[in-house]
Parts: C-alpha cells; structure tokens; sequence
C-alpha cells in the first residue's frame, strides 16, 4: 500500500532522515518512537509533501508521491490528512469553519472567500465532531476550546478530508493525560471503525505499545527498529533513546494507571 | 456567537446542524450586503472622479501609450547617443543619490533619538512621551514635497533645501518604525544596565541597540531606497539632481526626448540596483544570521 524507499532528508551538511525503508501493506496504526531530532516529524512533513524529500521515493498504491508538484501534489495533500502537536488550526474561526478547511482541496478561492460551502458539508462537519464528542462547540471559536478539544476539531478537519492515510505528529505532546488518552482513543477508533491508516510520532513509548500495531524507532534519523509492540524489548527502547540502564519506561509515562505500577513508586522514592 | 449557542441548547445533532446553518445564511447574507456596498461606492465614486476630471477617463484611455511612445521612438532614433548622454547625466544621478544618501543618515539618527525618547519603558522622560510622538508625527505628516517648497522659496534652489526637507520626512517615518521595534525589546538587559548605575544613554547604547540594530538597519535601507525616489522627484520644484534635469527635457517637448530616455534609463537602472543590494543586505539581516 504505502511503500517508502531510501528516503533521505538533508539540511545543509546535516542529514535528518537517512535512507529510510518503510513498506505497509494493510491499512494499520503505526506508531514511530524517538529522541527529539531522531527525524520523526521530517519523515511525517515528507510524506505529506509539506517538504521535499532530498533522495529517495514514497509510494502509494501504485503512484509515486515525491514527484508531484502543483494540483496532483494539493490532491495528495487532500488524501493524505496531517495533525499537528500544536493543533494548528485558525484561531479566529469557529470551529465547523476549521472542520471544513479539510475541503479546502475541491473548493475555488472565490467559493472559499464568500463562504459558500454546500450544506451538506456543513452537516457532514457537525456529524463529525459529534462523532468525536464535541458537537456542542460548533459554533464557537477554535482558541476559545481546551487543548484537548483544539486536537479533536483537527482530527474532524483531517476527517472530513476522507483521506486513505492520517498523519499525527506528537499529537498529545502538548495535552494532559485525560485528553491524550481522549485523543489517542479517537484515532484508533478511527483506524479500527473506517479502516484508515494511521501514524504518528509518539514521545511515550506506553502509548505506541497501547495504541499500535506496529512500532518504529528511530535514531540519529536511522530506523534501527520495526516491529510488534511485543517485540518492543525495555533493551531495544534503550537502543532507540541511546539512554543508560537508568531508563526506565514507567518513568516517561504519562499513564494515570502507571502511577499504581512498583516500579514508579520506586522511581519516586529515589527522587 | 457563543451566547446563542448556550441559550438555545441544542443537544442533539439535528438542533446543533440547524442552529449552525441559521448563522451561515446570516453570515453569507452580511457578506453579501458587504459586497454589494463595495461595489456601489468603486462605481459611484469612480464615476464622481470621471466627472469632475478635466478630459475624461474613457476618452484618454486610448492615448495612454502615446507620450512613452513618443519617448521610446526619438531615442531610438537617437539611439547613436544615448551612452553620452548617460555618461553627461551621471553626475546628476551622483547628486541625487547624494541628497538621499546623507538625508538617510541624518534621518535615522534623528528617528532613533526620537524612537528612544518616545517608546514606553525606554524613555528617559516618560511624561514627555506625548511631546515626542507628536513630533514625530508631524515631521512625518508634511510631505517632503511641501516642506522642500518653503525651504527653496526661503533658502533659493539647490540639494541642500531637497536634503533637509527628505531627512524631516525620514526622521519622522522612521521614529514611528524604529520605536514599533523598540517597544517589543526585552527589558531585562536594560534593568540590568540601571541595576549597575549606567547612564539612560549607556543604557540604550548597550541593553537596546545591540537587540534592534539589524531591524533598524533593515528599516534605514528601505527607507534609503524610498529617498532615491523622493529626491529623483524633489528635482522637478527645482532641488537639484536628475529630476531637475528630467524635468527640463521633458518640458521642452519632441527634439529632447532622447535626453529625457537617457535619465529614465540613468534612475530605472539605479532603483533596481539600490533595491536588489538593499533587500539582500535587509534578508540577511533580518533572516541570515546564522553564519
């Protein structure tokens, strides 16, 4: 379905994804694990064609993405929906004018200026953010929502893109637990219920075990691992983060149950 | 917008789609009304301009094309003596990038004392703030043109009445840009510096400049580039420079339109080159400094 090869992302004399080989067969969850500057979200940016890609090729079903440019790249855009740590929505707009953004790429500038969206967008757009939980916001403005709603209204806009692949870069990076794990419920619900392939860059290792179903790490801009959440070894997870024997995972968490675990309470007596 | 939703308590999808369709159609109706207005007051204002003009817009239209037309085909006629001509006006040209050269400077330091003296929390008299911002509006309100007018009739022709009226016009302009600048500094250096007993002037000198010189200098070489023009054109009321000369050939009519040619060649080329090395220069500062 989605195969990647040999991509490779440069900047200057810095290397930031090297040679990455990634092929999917079947619409899964993937989750892709790793240090801050590991190149998670350069590999993500470039699937989404938000940057060129300086070697290499993606392709999916059948259709080489990195050479697209003008309207075939905006389409591969509108079938290829991307979630932002920060949200990145319209804070001025309210917040069904920031779900149907995700149209943007079938709409002229002239429909879009008048704000003539036919109204059976309109009603697809709440029937979304009702089905996410946040119908009763429609009207009100995006910055005017908590975070966790903030993510929500931008899966609803990834959503009413209807696209093949979602693309999440940290997206509870910048939530609390309670709506990470709101956040992360929704985008497996979504991969399970309407079989969409999802990935995302995750900073806590316990979610892309939880959530996943396949793991990926990366280090330096190499991916040193690909596997099952199983497979997903506290060795490996050391490899990944190049941390000493010191790591541990229940000490990233940010699981409420983790709290109950022994090791973090051990954790915490040292501390 | 929120209030309406609260009220109303729309519970259930089918409530919340209508409420939200309620407020689209009120929207696009505003909008549409917007427009509308819009296009009202273009026509009928356009219309007012194309009574009250002397010739009329439709019936100049087509001659639009003429006097360049006139222009273009003498010189090249001509075309044998353009390179003297351009080597005959260039001290002209030097003249003019003279005037804006030293108006810029007298400019901006005038703008960058009365930036300081105007911004809150840098000033070193908070309550004659309104004082500086006042000056500094008027300095920047009167048009170079009207300022170099009373300064010839008092001073006779020449650059230096063109150079005093562009660096008033500049010292004004720039103030209001540098002290938008200077009002987003971080104070913490500058309550450092008075912590140690500096001086209000060591003060800026080492807590501000250092934080705001690459914006100001940014700013100064857009402003440089603006001054060519304003002092290419101050020449016409007789300040000296091109626009002196640009003005008498293009006075004299058909014989001397060659002349007029080689000075549009002469300002056309300085503009762009002023403004290819001063956007590259503004880039790198404002954007380039990793190096």
């Amino acid at each position: 379905m989605l195969t990647i090869d040999k991509l490779t992302k440069r900047f200057g004399d810095k290397t930031a994804v090297d040679a990455a080989n990634i092929l999917v067969e079947k619409p899964s969850m993937i989750g892709i694990i790793g240090r801050s500057g590991a190149g998670k979200s350069t590999l993500l940016r470039m699937v989404n064609c938000l940057s060129d890609a300086s070697e290499g090729t993606i392709t999916f079903e059948g259709e080489e993405i990195t050479g697209l440019r003008g309207a075939a790249r905006r389409n591969w855009q509108s079938r290829c929906a991307m979630i932002f740590q920060q949200f990145n929505l319209v804070p001025r707009m309210d917040v069904v004018s920031n779900v149907l953004h995700g149209t943007l790429n079938k709409r002229s500038t002239f429909a879009t200026m008048f704000n003539l969206y036919p109204q059976s967008d309109i009603h697809r757009a709440i029937e979304i953010l009702d089905r996410l939980g946040i119908a009763e916001q429609a009207p009100k403005r995006a910055e005017a929502l908590s975070g966790g709603q903030q993510q929500r209204v931008a899966i609803a806009r990834a959503l009413m893109q209807d696209p093949k692949i979602i693309l999440a870069d940290e997206p509870i990076a910048s939530l609390d637990p309670m709506n990470a794990q709101v956040v992360m419920q929704a985008l497996r619900r979504i991969h399970e219920e309407d079989g969409r392939m999802v990935i995302a860059n995750l900073h806590t290792l316990d979610t892309a075990r939880r959530y996943c179903d396949r793991v990926i790490g990366m280090r330096d801009g190499r991916i040193v691992f690909d596997g099952t959440p199983e497979q997903l070894t506290t060795g490996v997870a050391r490899d990944i983060y190049g941390a000493g024997a010191d790591f541990s995972e229940a000490a990233t968490s940010t699981e409420i149950e983790t709290l109950d675990r022994a090791e973090v309470r051990e954790v915490k007596a040292y501390a | 917008m929120a209030d309406i939703s609260l009220s109303g308590a729309p519970q259930n999808v089918d409530g919340i789609q209508a409420s939200y369709m309620a407020q689209v159609q009120r929207r696009r109706l505003y909008g549409g009304l917007t427009l509308l207005i819009f296009v009202v007051l273009m026509v009928s204002g356009f219309n007012v301009a194309d009574d009250r003009n002397a010739g009329g817009f439709w019936d100049g239209l087509h001659q639009i094309g003429d006097y360049p037309a006139d222009v273009l085909s003498e010189a090249w006629e001509k075309r044998a003596d353009l390179p003297a001509l351009i080597a005959k006006y260039f001290p002209a040209l030097v003249e003019t990038i003279n005037i804006a050269a030293v108006s810029t400077l007298i400019g901006a330091i005038g703008g960058l004392f009365l930036s300081l003296l105007g911004t809150r929390g840098l000033a070193k008299w908070p309550r004659l703030i309104p004082l500086f911002r006042r000056i500094s509006d008027i300095m920047r309100a009167v048009p170079e043109i009207v300022i170099a007018l009373v300064l010839i009739f008092v001073l006779g022709g020449g650059p230096v009445p063109a150079m005093i009226a562009i660096a008033i016009h500049t010292a004004g302009a720039l103030a209001k840009m540098f002290s938008e600048v200077s009002e987003n500094t971080d104070l913490k250096a500058v309550e450092g510096l008075a912590s140690t007993g500096a001086t209000w002037s060591q003060r800026m000198l080492l807590g501000v400049l250092p934080q705001v010189a690459p914006n100001y200098v940014s700013y100064t070489l857009l402003r440089f580039e603006i001054n060519i023009r304003a002092s290419a054109i101050l020449g016409f009321v007789g300040a000296g420079g091109l626009g002196y000369e640009l003005r008498n050939s293009m006075a004299w009519g058909p014989g001397r339109f060659d002349e007029a040619a080689a000075i549009f060649i002469l300002l056309f080329g300085t503009i762009v080159f002023f403004d290819q090395v001063s956007s590259r220069y503004r880039n790198r500062l404002t954007e380039g400094q990793g190096q």
